[in-house]
């Protein structure tokens, strides 16, 4: 596919590889953000090319995986008990386990869960059967918010009233400050999101230049553009910089995408939100404001998250929570691979192709064997 | 989740436009843009067009990841 296939070709990128060979001459750890990075950089085999000095850690970027044990067990409750609901949602969701089912086993006991590609698919059902309740139960970063807030838009303006959001969005750059905090680890450099940043803009990530000190590549999807930013954040730290530069500025500017974002602010305030593994963070959250606040499911159905506590952990020895703030990969999680598998998965980052333990399951378990 | 592929607008019609993604055609929100052009390339993510590619730079960025190849 055009402007794809040229950037899978590592080949190509044969020079690069050799540059960076030529730069690593010191320890370094690089946390990739995005879980479209983590499957692309697994699946491409990139960590195997790469010199043993660079680390490369996945953060808590696949929103399923982030969604909290709380959240999960509330929505999971609420699908079981409105058997004349529709619950529509993205396809990663049905399998997370709750701390007692899935979606998919609620499904199975005769809640109508519908998996849907686009928001727009909650908007056409609820177009569909007016006579139903729709709820869209909708996870995503900031790439992800302003198709809501869209559809929303659209549905005030059509005057629908059988529509209901439970959104669950996080917002990346508060997250990011929270691991730069951390005393776990140390993140010598960020690969940042494309298509978050695609709506950010870059320049969202100006403090963590500024107030860490540590250097920022904006990159692209393919085994190419995860290479590039590699030597680029390789190259910063020999030159002693700590900027914030781009690599996908075929579609990522400095100041993003200003449309999208006016319509996710017009639809949505920020607030507090909870996530698996890094806990409460300020501001981190996307809330209805007052103006769409008729569409919120948890107002219309009375859903309380109150009432869920973390200590309903799905299943105990998930380390899941680790695995998200980049304390340990995959492989170091007693489960993995052998109790916890993608048909039956125990945690969240082994349901979704961007959970990392997914990726490391279907890309990396040779590497790790040996 | 913030997957995002590059396809071509191929027509636009009000608020839609049909987007040929690799093989396929598909139908795409352009909300989320400031308007859009036949034969453009978008980014296309869940149903709607996210941002446009811009085909100067990614010709740059290939120009400079084969410099690479000219020094070795
Ligand atoms: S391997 Fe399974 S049990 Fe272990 S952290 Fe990953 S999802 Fe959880």
């Amino acid at each position: 596919m055009k402007y794809i296939d040229e950037f899978k070709d590592l080949v190509r990128g044969s020079g690069i590889l050799k540059e960076i060979v030529r730069l690593a001459t010191f320890k370094v750890s690089f946390m990739e953000i995005c879980g479209s990075h983590t499957h692309v950089i697994c699946k491409s085999g990139l960590r195997a090319l790469l010199p043993d000095n660079i680390n490369l850690i996945s953060g808590p970027g696949c929103p399923v995986c982030v969604t909290s044990q709380p959240e999960i067990d509330a929505i999971i409750d609420f699908a079981d008990s409105n058997k004349d609901v529709i619950i529509t949602t993205f396809g990663d969701m049905l399998r997370v386990p709750g701390s007692s089912s899935t979606l998919e086993q609620v499904r199975a006991r005769a809640t109508d869960v519908r998996v849907i590609y686009s928001p727009l698919g909650a908007l056409s059902i609820a177009r569909q059967s007016p006579q139903k309740e729709v709820v869209l139960l909708s996870v995503g970063f900031e790439t992800t918010a302003p198709l809501i807030a869209s559809v929303l838009q659209t549905a005030q303006a059509e005057g629908i009233t059988n529509l209901t959001v439970y959104p669950l969005h996080k917002l990346t750059p508060p997250a990011m400050a929270v691991l730069l905090d951390s005393k776990d680890m140390r993140i010598d450099g960020f690969i940042c999101p494309g298509h978050v940043t695609a709506i950010i803009g870059a320049d969202a990530y100006g403090f963590i230049a500024k107030d860490y000190k540590r250097p920022c590549v904006v990159t692209g999807f393919e085994p190419l553009d995860a290479l590039f930013a590699i030597y680029m954040l390789l190259l910063q730290i020999k030159e002693g910089r700590a900027d914030i530069e781009n690599e996908y500025k075929r579609v990522v500017s400095g100041t993003g995408n200003a449309r999208a974002r006016a319509i996710m602010d017009h639809v949505f305030e920020p607030s507090d939100a909870l996530w698996r593994g890094l806990g409460s963070i300020p501001m981190s959250g996307l809330s209805l404001r007052d103006d769409y606040m008729g569409f919120s499911a948890a107002k219309r159905f009375g859903i309380d998250i109150t009432k869920y506590t973390d200590s309903s952990k799905g299943t105990l020895d998930c380390r899941c929570a680790d695995v998200l703030r980049g304390v340990i990969n995959p492989a170091q999680c007693p489960l993995f691979a052998t109790a916890c598998t993608p048909t039956a998965p125990q945690g969240p980052c082994m349901v979704s192709d961007e959970g990392a333990c997914a990726a490391w399951y279907t890309y990396e378990r040779t590497a790790v064997a040996l | 989740m913030c997957l995002g592929v590059p396809g071509k607008i191929l027509e636009i019609s009000g608020d839609m436009a049909t987007v040929e993604l690799g093989k396929a055609t598909v139908q795409v929100s352009m909300q989320l843009l400031d308007g859009g052009t036949v034969g453009e390339y978008v980014i296309v993510h869940a149903g709607f067009a996210i941002e446009r590619l811009d085909i100067d730079a990614a010709r740059k960025t290939l120009e400079a990841m084969d410099a690479f190849g000219e020094l070795s």
